[in-house]
């Protein structure tokens, strides 16, 4: 039972099987609730456990130095980087790892300024405000410029380097990008490749899972599909994965999106009244079948609707 | 002569571990932290140099002592103390100020006493340590 949340490291939060239960009820949402993500979720079960018999080592008196969790998640987008870091954050709160759980999201524009003397600031103040909590920086790459030798990137790492190795009970850092860009990135700066310690690989969705992750959208929205809509959907993904600019779940998210414009829009169309639960909630084969991917002559030019 | 001003000013100076617990106890409370000095250290002496900004975006206390520690390394051998400000009531208002770094000798002040009209006297308090000027009051051992 997870009444109490673990707040401090040094033993007296809760008790070994209330730990261990509040770690496996974790794990299992995280099984239910991200679907594929077989080495995120594996890694993260390490994660996890090390955490946990690192508690009770301390409880027993042995040394468990406090772990270094600086991750790098690559992986092309709509794999799930910002969910499974907002996930993570919640993980290593509960934990007991991370003192206040927060994620704060950063780009290059947040950390770099744009005038000498303007990057230090910036950067710590970043810093702090991620204190207790997780800094997600997305496309870490932009950090890094090497063709301008005078860019203040360089400047920004050097201090997020000092306090990642000074400060990592307080704060984990998550750097995200695309697999090949952050490859060239940690060659610019082996300093920063040697200290994030788990490089996780987020591998791109099947068309089955891309399935099931609409299907768990849907849910959570109270809609569902009918199934026609549900071959319809099926037929898209396969057409939609084929095209470029594809971005896994979120092109899924969109297309969804639309799917209940349609929707609403057929309904208030239609003659039906009253409309019963059942229609407000079921998406129908029309509406997907209505997107310009499932048109034969369009598809060459087609990357939204 | 030990100053004191400010919450636990009749306590022993506080351990890091302590200002710790009380910036955390502040920033439940949803008080935003500042951290400010000065080598004046006399008692109508409000305005206090700031360190940086207010912290108003600091969730946790380890981002407060980053910047404690980044003050003291730049100001050493002065006062410096923290303020936490109470803004719910829609106005700033300091809910919890003490000093956490003070000069290792603190001369303290010199009453003078002035005479004017009909044997009544004026009395002020001056720090000795004002006698130099700013930046040259208090030496730390060098």
């Amino acid at each position: 039972m997870a009444t109490e949340e673990p707040r401090s490291y040094n033993g007296v939060g809760e008790s070994k099987p209330g730990l261990d239960a509040a770690v496996r009820e974790i794990l299992a949402r995280l099984d239910t609730e991200l679907v594929g993500l077989k080495p995120v979720k594996t890694r993260i079960r390490e994660i996890a456990a090390l955490l946990v018999i690192d508690r009770m080592r301390r409880e027993e008196g042995l040394i468990a130095e406090s772990p270094s969790l600086h991750m790098c998640f690559t992986g092309n987008p709509g794999t799930g980087k910002t969910t499974v870091a907002m996930r993570m954050a919640e993980i290593l709160r509960r934990l007991g790892y991370s003192r206040k759980g927060h994620l704060v999201t950063v780009t290059r524009d947040d950390l770099v300024g744009q005038y000498v003397g303007h990057t230090a600031p910036k950067t710590r103040e970043v810093l702090k405000r991620a204190m207790g909590g997780v800094l997600f920086i997305d496309e870490a790459y932009y950090l890094y410029r090497p063709e301008n030798e005078r860019d203040y990137g360089q400047e920004a790492i050097e201090i997020m380097l000092q306090i990642m190795e000074n400060n990592r009970e307080d704060l984990v850092v998550i750097l995200a990008g695309y697999k090949d860009r952050m490859d060239r990135f940690f060659q610019g700066n082996p300093g920063m490749k040697s200290r994030i310690t788990h490089h996780i690989d987020f591998p791109d969705y099947t068309a089955g899972e891309l399935m099931e992750i609409a299907k768990l959208m849907l849910a959570q929205q109270d809609y569902r599909l009918s199934p026609e809509g549900e071959n319809a959907l099926g037929q898209y993904i396969a057409r939609r994965m084929a095209q470029p600019n594809f971005a896994n779940a979120r092109s899924i998210r969109n297309a969804l999106e639309r799917a209940r414009l349609r929707q609403a829009a057929r309904l208030l169309a239609s003659s039906e009244r009253p409309l019963t639960r059942d229609a407000l909630m079921t998406l129908e084969a029309e509406e997907i079948m209505a997107s310009r991917v499932m048109d034969e002559s369009k598809t060459k030019t087609a990357e939204h609707d | 002569m030990h100053l004191t001003q400010g919450t636990f000013s009749y306590l022993p100076p506080l351990s890091d571990e302590q200002i710790r617990a009380q910036v955390d106890y502040a920033l439940e409370h949803g008080w935003p932290v500042a951290i400010e000095y000065t080598d004046d250290p006399h008692p109508r002496n409000v305005y206090w140099n700031m360190w940086e900004t207010p912290m108003f975006e600091a969730r946790d206390a380890a981002a407060v002592m980053l910047e404690l520690e980044r003050c003291r390394k730049a100001n050493p051998g002065i006062y410096v103390r923290l303020s936490a400000f109470d803004r719910s009531k829609g106005r700033q208002t300091t809910a919890l100020s003490f000093i956490v770094d003070r000069p290792a000798e603190e001369p303290g002040f010199g009453l003078e006493r002035t005479d004017f009209a009909d044997r009544q006297i004026k009395y002020t308090l001056r720090p000795y340590a004002t006698n130099s000027p700013a930046g040259r009051r208090y030496s730390h051992g060098d």
